[in-house]
């Protein structure tokens, strides 16, 4: 973990996201060593690295989809690991985009949108559907409202997964590997939408492999390889001044092809 | 040739017991229908409570649906119309036959139920959850719904062959189809009788077969 000067100026208010010192094991095998990760308030952070180093177990365990074995993490100053805090009300403010999508088969887009909003944050039909309207204008998708995710292209199923998270209006967006399921000819329409959402101000954690994207688009990378963050710094910082060699010789075969 | 058909068609005997039959076709498709909302209300409540992963629970859950999916539904009928009386509980043919027939329909529904929970995949648990649904939520809204449109083909084949159990009621005197149509035989001494019961099963069952294969092609959806 290094202490360098990163991301932008965001004056003095509570990090949106602070793990502090996350350990993690399934049984015998532990997944995250210590790891710390702090966002600030419109920053957008990109953590890659080789498969099996922990990204994914990292970002779950940041709205307790796993619970970690110990450390601290706290939401806008709020702990979210203590006792008697209510998760469900905690991970409106947290949304999150998987990497197969995971829209719901048995609803339309908009039903897929609609469901929280109705019944956690208890709009009324109305309300939550103007509100699902607005969302999926934004991932440019509002005309295929009615739609089933089976009538929609992955690329398109994957932009109503996001607008279902950004319906719920929260706080950071985490994405897992957002792209990675998808046709190379349709991860340009969902790059796009979390660029429009990251000029929006959106707090965002994107774990993936567009290099390019997070070259373009993030604040600070992240490298994380066998549960411990490696090199951590800009994207100039990570991707041309590379200081640990682990970073180097995967920089090396992720960008060969 | 006209000996049976004088066995098994006999018009005039048809006839005088046409009445009879209808009104045990009444009985039959009553009880039927009782049994498949009671039955398969049953198991869905079942498998629901059984997803919750409470151990004395779920134990006394799997105890019942194994006992009641491992014993004849004869059995169960008559241990519940000649047993529990001894220990002061009387109930009605009819009422025996319907709690019992539920409850062998319960004990597969919840299966095949419990097997469409569990089959349902992990990411939509975790893309409800994390969207601040809760456990309950999640369960009643994104998994329920998917695993009953993949457990119709299997739930409604099992319903069927439950649902025809129904026959097994003449054992505790109710007056369906096929007590009517044996009383009818012996009166009458001609099998004709058994030949509209026969129609009658028929008339009963065949709509309930169509009505399931709509229901598949209605609720099934693409992928
Ligand atoms: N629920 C689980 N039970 C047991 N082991 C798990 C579980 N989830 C993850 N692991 C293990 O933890 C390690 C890290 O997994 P994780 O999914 O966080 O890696 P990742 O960096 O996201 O990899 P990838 O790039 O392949 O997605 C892997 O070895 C994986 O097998
Ligand atoms: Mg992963």
């Amino acid at each position: 973990m290094s202490d360098t000067d990163t991301g932008r100026a965001t004056g003095r208010r509570d990090p949106v996201v602070e793990a502090l010192d996350i350990h993690k094991s399934f049984g015998d095998l532990e997944v995250l060593k210590g790891v710390s990760l702090t966002v600030d308030p419109q920053e957008l952070v990109f953590i890659i690295g080789p498969s099996g180093s922990g990204k994914s177990t990292m970002l779950r365990c940041c709205n307790l989809l796993e619970q970690p074995t110990s450390g601290i993490v706290r939401i806008t100053g709020e702990e979210i690991t203590a006792k008697g805090v209510d998760i469900n009300l905690v991970r409106q403010r947290i949304g999150m985009v998987f990497q197969s999508f995971n829209l719901y088969p048995h609803m339309s887009a908009i039903g897929n949108v609609t469901l929280a909003l109705r019944r956690v944050q208890k709009m009324d039909a109305a309300a939550a559907e103007a509100k699902a309207h607005e969302a999926l204008s934004k991932v440019g998708l509002d005309h295929k409202a009615q739609s089933y995710p089976s009538e929609l292209s992955g690329g398109q199923q994957q932009r109503v997964a996001i607008a279902r998270a950004i319906a719920m209006e929260p706080e950071v967006v985490l994405f897992d590997e957002p792209t990675s399921a998808l046709d190379p000819e349709l991860v340009g329409s969902v790059l796009e939408v979390m660029r429009d959402l990251r000029e929006s101000g959106m707090t965002m954690v994107v774990v993936s492999h567009e290099m390019r994207f997070a070259e373009q688009a993030a604040d600070r990378v992240i490298f994380m390889d066998g549960g411990v963050i490696v090199e951590e710094g800009t994207p100039q910082q990570v991707f041309r001044d590379t200081q640990h060699e682990r970073t180097r010789s995967f920089l090396a075969r992720v960008t060969d092809h | 040739m006209d000996a049976f058909l004088d066995q098994f068609f006999n018009a005039e005997v048809m006839l005088r017991y046409l009445p009879d039959i209808i009104d045990g076709l009444w009985v039959t498709l009553g009880l039927a229908l009782a049994v498949i909302v009671t039955g398969i209300a049953l198991g869905l409540l079942l498998a629901f409570i059984r997803a919750f992963q409470v151990r004395g629970v779920n134990f006394l859950i799997i105890l019942f649906i194994d006992l009641f999916r491992a014993l004849p539904p004869l059995v169960i009928i008559i241990v519940g119309y000649f047993g529990l009386p001894y220990i002061g509980i009387q109930f009605s043919g009819f009422a025996i036959s319907w709690i019992c027939l539920s409850l062998v329909l319960a004990a597969f529904a919840e299966e095949i139920f419990w097997a469409g929970i569990t089959s349902v995949h992990k990411g939509q648990w975790e893309a409800a959850r994390s969207t601040g649904l809760s456990f309950s939520e999640t369960l009643g809204y994104v998994v329920i719904p998917q695993a009953i449109r993949m457990t119709i083909p299997p739930l409604t084949n099992r319903t069927i062959a439950i649902t025809k159990n129904t026959a097994l009621a003449s054992v505790v005197a109710v007056q369906e189809m096929l007590t009517v149509a044996q009383t009818s035989l012996a009166y009458a001494a001609n099998t004709s009788p058994l030949t509209l019961a026969a129609i009658g099963y028929l008339l009963v069952f065949f709509p309930l077969v169509l009505l399931s294969r709509w229901i598949e092609t209605r609720f099934a959806w693409k992928r």
